[in-house]
């Protein structure tokens, strides 16, 4: 079933319009998310309904005066139908997750609503489905995130001391806060970044410091929110490409990064292509997947891994005489 | 749909819903505007399915019964209690998180769903903004495989799926009588009996590859009594972390942010030339530790326990070697 379908909304204007005698049809419009135009043709439908008999008593009695609908008579359909199974769930579960993902709304508030749908969708209540746990969040994250939310608020910039994993690096940055965002609940900042001139989401539990600025927070009227259908990581395409085989033991980096899955191969290991922006960072996870993967291509990386490892032995080596001395 | 079937199934329902008896498809026929067109009985029985068929897929419950012993064929009537949502007022803050709720997911699927139920919230008088501007945004995925379990779980019936264990290539089929579809840490996982393991089981739905395959008559699994679902998908994953030791190592000046954030200094050295900090840190799981002190190559370097330096030893040959035998 289609909940934009025009049955759902043939069945629920009436009681929708009941409950707000007088209502603008634009309005209406708006909240059915459909032209006023396609809700005019809708209401001229339910004016042709009624019950049988179908005399002047028996019809759907709708009155317009100027942009604005009253209904005379509802025919018995004056309360909307009950919810489907899978309207309960998608509704029930999307709130119980959100009481379990700290602060977004009062939970208070979350659970009194829970509670009330419960009790409105009577049997439709979704069974076998357990929310919990849902935000790891240190006590440090959990104050970046106030400190985030109150300036996302007072719309004011924030001065931070970020920790960029991709290029191993702390940096002093002046951002101007766009919005808090919780993906698969983990929580970031999305903020237009004045020292890379661009939209960036920044990791809370990354942030080690933040200040908040006196000065309002201007993004640019460019600035555009982070797309983020296909995850928080996105391929960009000034980037480098990388073919790497995985051990059994290292093959959780195809389920971790986005990458394009190219073979099997024997003994339970897989060929992947995977992108890169910073050679540093990709030296660095090969490194730390301690021989279980190898670089087919570019040679240059697989040479960048192997020096790295060298120069850390010799280094090792070096270290180890000198505390034996 | 066309303009002519919505009005013929708008009449349907209100005609259903003002009887108290059993009206036969004979007698709809007769009264609910629309059927009358029928060409003929064949043709008005196909209609009249296709309709009954309509009305399901709504969730309209349509009862069957007969009026009296004496009637022939079974009628059709709507419970009038059993269509209606029940009564239901929030409060601002309530219909706040509604609002948001309805933008959490991140399937259309879902999404879908959830406005079907704002509709018919907001039919019921409730007022909701689903567009107010809102500081935080969160984000809840849903694999391809969850609806399918679920509905399985409520259905009661077993499910078959192919499944793939973390790094492992092989893809096995797993039989489950699922009990539950449980979210943990911002990940799905389905709770059940593993019939080829005879033992419960905690399966994450990233890791369902293909369709899930419900079998057999619905209603046959049970959830065992006092049996917690949430509790066998937190045992399963890793516990909440406590640092089970400390380790000290060597870092290269201006090197290794990463490593450095989660230390302390507390001294001064120099490895073949090279200066550095002295670092302290508490390490929470010794062997991811391991794999991250090897990533930073030659600018960390571990000194204590003995272990992990072996441990981060061995991973740097195995690397080096390898490219040796290439």
């Amino acid at each position: 079933m289609s909940a934009t379908g025009r049955m759902p909304r043939l069945l629920a204007l009436v009681p929708y319009l009941l409950a707000r005698p007088g209502i603008k049809i634009d309005d209406a419009a708006h909240d059915f998310d459909v032209t006023p135009k396609q809700l005019r043709k809708d209401l001229e439908l339910l004016w042709m309904c009624g019950l049988p008999g179908y005399g002047p008593g028996d019809l759907i009695d709708l009155s317009f005066e100027g942009d604005t609908i009253v209904v005379t008579h509802d025919a018995g359909m004056n309360r909307p139908l009950r919810l489907t199974g899978g309207e309960a769930t998608a509704m029930l579960v999307a709130l119980r997750a959100l009481a379990e993902t700290p602060g977004v709304v009062d939970a208070d508030a979350v659970r009194r609503a829970i509670a009330k749908i419960e009790a409105a969708a009577g049997q439709a209540q979704p069974s076998g489905i357990v929310v919990g746990g849902g935000v790891r969040e240190g006590k440090k994250t959990a104050g970046t995130r106030e400190a985030v939310r109150s300036a996302l608020t007072a719309k004011r910039a924030l001065r931070i001391r970020y920790y960029t994993a991709s290029k191993d690096e702390i940096t002093e940055r002046t951002v101007d806060p766009m919005r808090l965002l919780i993906v698969q609940a983990v929580g970031y900042l999305e903020a237009w970044c004045r020292r890379a001139e661009g939209v960036r989401l920044f990791r809370l539990d990354r942030i080690d410091e933040l200040t908040v600025l006196g000065e309002p927070a201007v993004p640019p009227a460019h600035a555009r929110p982070t797309d983020l259908s296909d995850g928080v990581f996105r391929p960009r395409p000034d980037q480098q490409e990388g073919v790497l085989v995985l051990d059994p033991d290292a093959r959780w980096v195809a389920e971790y990064y986005p990458c394009e899955e190219l073979d099997e191969l024997d003994g339970g290991r897989l060929r992947i292509r995977m992108r890169y922006a910073d050679e540093s960072w990709m030296v660095r996870l090969i490194l730390g997947l301690g021989g279980d993967a190898q670089v087919e291509s570019p040679a240059a990386l697989g040479e960048a891994v192997r020096q790295r490892a060298a120069d850390a032995l010799a280094r090792a080596r070096h270290l180890t005489s000198t505390y034996e001395q | 749909m066309s303009t002519a079937r919505a009005e013929r199934l708008v009449n349907l329902v209100l005609a259903l819903l003002s009887t108290r008896q059993y009206l036969t498809a004979e007698r709809i026929r007769g009264i609910v505007p629309g059927y009358a067109d029928a060409a003929s009985d064949e043709a008005y029985f196909r209609m009249f399915e296709r309709d009954k068929t309509e009305l399901r897929e709504l969730g309209i419950p349509l009862e069957t019964g007969r009026n009296s012993a004496f009637d022939a064929i079974d009628g059709y009537r709507i419970a009038r209690r059993d269509y209606e949502l029940g009564e239901i007022d929030l409060a601002p803050d309530e219909a706040t998180a509604v609002g948001l709720a309805v933008r959490l997911w991140d399937s259309p699927e879902l999404t879908g769903e959830a406005q079907g139920a704002l509709v018919k919230l907001r039919a019921a008088g409730v007022e909701v903004d689903d567009q107010a501007p809102t500081v935080v945004e969160p984000r809840v995925r849903a694999e391809p495989a969850f609806g399918p379990l679920l509905a399985a779980v409520q259905a009661g019936q077993a499910v078959r799926f192919e499944y793939r264990r973390s790094g492992s290539a092989e893809r096995k089929i797993r039989t489950l009588e699922p009990w539950g579809v449980v979210s943990w840490r911002g990940r799905w996982y389905v709770v059940g009996h593993d019939r080829d393991r005879g033992a419960p089981r905690c399966f994450r739905l990233s890791r369902v590859t293909g369709k899930v395959d419900a079998f057999g008559p619905p209603g046959v699994v049970e959830r065992p009594e006092g049996v917690n679902l949430l509790r066998m998908v937190s045992a399963s994953s890793s516990e909440d972390p406590s640092a089970v030791t400390t380790a000290s190592v060597w870092v290269a000046d201006g090197r290794a942010a990463g490593v450095r954030r989660r230390g302390r200094v507390v001294g001064r050295s120099d490895a073949g030339g090279e200066e550095g900090d002295l670092v302290e840190i508490a390490l929470f799981y010794p062997e991811s530790a391991a794999d991250w002190l090897t990533a930073h190559g030659p600018d960390v370097l571990v000194l204590e326990p003995e272990v992990l330096a072996k441990s981060v030893f061995s991973r740097l040959e195995a690397i080096a070697h390898a490219g040796g035998a290439r």
